[in-house]
């Protein structure tokens, strides 16, 4: 497995003066799933924003492998193994369902394997097969998670952010999901750090389960344990 | 009825190249939600480089090749030096930018090379060839037919066949999203005002022979036709920024053809005018939902 892939110390940030989050410290190791939980304006998907690039921390640092992502802009992230699907998961409704995906893989030099990367996508997910000349648009909800996922995966990630995937969609859709991603860590090594409020599917995906309280972190433990400990889950998940 | 067919070629002719300008207008606005009004002057700039090329060397498309160079180059400056500074959170900052653009490129212009028309060459015949006792086309009228459509065709290809046609369209829909995807853009932007800029240059000089000849202010009025044409098709569109250019053209030149050319920038504003009274988003807007 490795050791930690990606690592936060003591990161801060916020829009203008504004701080939101505060002091953050985590560890996601290679190969597991880490779901960050919490109320709504705990900062989840600031954290998220802040580890993608897209937010500039004011304080701390962030690590890929033990490297320092200070003043990596945020298009090289993807190089790097990094792949963010952002809140509302970002389709872009202009375009087709195939220029969606081949985006997803169009950083990657080698053209071959950017177009195996899309024949894998539509083999996980094949209604996108089916619907490749469509607009994102055009999509329903289900499929527009699908895409955003492909999409991200086409570029071959070996860390995927995940902003509230389960948001908007019907309950077998989330399991469908959930079950996807332990699928790809146990047969790829994917490593996964997902925002979620639906508390119960996340923690039972995930292998360390992050609470988030008013910007900070205030509990990091192993998902069984916040699952199983009754005493645990009253006095940080409030269920 | 030869006079209407005469006239009906005539204006196609004109309306390609506003249609070339309305398109240049078109991919700016649609890559950054900008109007660039000062297009019309950089176009000028770019055939004035002709001008000076054509005059050292004597050859025409040398010229002509720099005049498309001189126009790719431009915009990208522009856009890195000049655009990209503005404030965008107020929409009017970029147009004022851009008039000011106009005015220092217009002035530069006219103290390098005067304020007096510059005889602008045609690399083919203006005089129309006649068909059956009736005059058509000439073979100018030809040679811009064909450098539309080859430039139409080419920005058809690049936009929705290649690589870099798609970061174009991804960055001008969702900047963020394709920033995360990897997608510079920046430089994507960069890329639009460029290709934009050197369409512009490339219908001054398919249009600047057909009028008075080069001079620092050659451009406004086709600026402001082809405006219209892309406003008349609306500003996404770039089938529309076609389509309209072609009618703005047959418009102008039955107009000029039956009316007299004095009417023509008159006819030109009053088109703009019922336009944006009547169908302000144009005739190829997509149809939006109404806001409740």
């Amino acid at each position: 497995m490795g050791g930690d892939l990606l690592t936060a110390e003591a990161l801060a940030a916020g829009y203008g003066p504004v701080p939101v989050l505060r002091d953050v410290d985590l560890r996601v190791p290679s190969g597991t799933i880490a779901a960050v939980i919490g109320a709504n304006g705990a900062g989840k998907t600031t954290l998220l924003r802040t580890l993608s690039g897209m937010l500039r921390p004011t304080a701390g640092r962030i690590l890929l492998d033990g490297r320092d992502l200070r003043g990596t802009p945020v298009e090289q992230l993807v190089r790097r193994g990094v792949a963010h699907v952002p809140e509302g998961r970002g389709v872009i409704g202009e375009l087709t369902v195939e220029e969606n995906l081949r985006l997803g893989a169009l950083w990657r030099r080698d053209r071959t394997a950017a177009a195996r990367a899309l024949d894998e996508v539509y083999q996980l997910f094949e209604p996108l097969a089916r619907r490749r000349r469509h607009l994102g648009h055009q999509l329903s909800g289900g499929e527009r998670q699908m895409l955003a996922l492909g999409r991200a995966l086409a570029g071959r990630p070996r860390l995927l952010l995940l902003d509230e995937p389960s948001l908007g969609l019907a309950p077998r859709v989330v399991a469908q999901t959930m079950a996807l991603l332990r699928q790809l860590r146990d047969d790829t090594g994917l490593t996964v750090l997902l925002v979620e409020q639906n508390v119960r599917s996340a923690l039972a995906v995930a292998d360390q389960g992050i609470v988030m309280s008013l910007g900070r972190v205030a509990l990091a433990a192993p998902a069984a344990r916040l699952r199983d400990d009754a005493d645990l889950r009253h006095a940080y998940l409030g269920f | 009825m030869d006079r209407f067919l005469f006239l009906t070629l005539d204006g196609l002719s004109r309306g390609a190249v506003y249609a070339a300008f309305a398109l240049a207008l078109v991919l700016i606005w649609r890559a950054g939600r900008i109007v660039n009004f000062a297009q019309g002057a950089m176009a000028v700039a770019a055939a004035y480089v002709a001008y000076s090329v054509t005059a050292a060397t004597g050859s025409y498309w040398l010229g002509f090749g720099a005049a498309l160079l001189a126009g790719l180059l431009l915009g990208a400056v522009v856009d890195v030096a000049v655009m990209r500074l503005v404030d965008h959170r107020s929409p009017l900052n970029p147009v004022i930018v851009a008039l000011g653009l106009v005015l220092l490129i217009q002035a530069v212009l006219g103290m390098v090379y005067g304020n007096e028309y510059l005889p602008a060459r045609a690399p083919f015949s203006r005089t129309a060839l006649t068909v059956g006792g009736t005059a058509v086309l000439s073979p100018y009228d030809l040679f811009v037919f064909a450098t539309v459509g080859v430039v139409g065709a080419a920005l058809v290809w690049i936009f929705t066949r290649t690589a870099i046609g798609l970061r174009m369209r991804a960055a001008a829909f969702a900047p963020e999203v394709s920033r995360l995807l990897g997608v510079n853009v920046g430089g994507m932007l960069t890329l639009g005002w460029a290709l934009a800029s050197g369409v512009g240059a490339l219908a001054a000089m398919l249009v600047i022979p057909t009028g008075l000849g080069l001079h620092p202010y050659a451009m406004d009025l086709v600026f402001v036709s082809a405006f219209t044409a892309a406003v008349l098709g609306g500003l996404d569109s770039p089938p529309g920024a076609v389509v309209g250019g072609l009618g703005v053209g047959l418009l102008l030149s039955y107009v000029s053809g039956y009316a007299g050319g004095d009417l023509i920038p008159l006819a030109v504003l009053a088109l703009l005018l019922t336009v944006l009274l009547l169908r302000p988003g144009g005739l190829f807007a997509p149809v939006t939902a109404r806001r409740v």
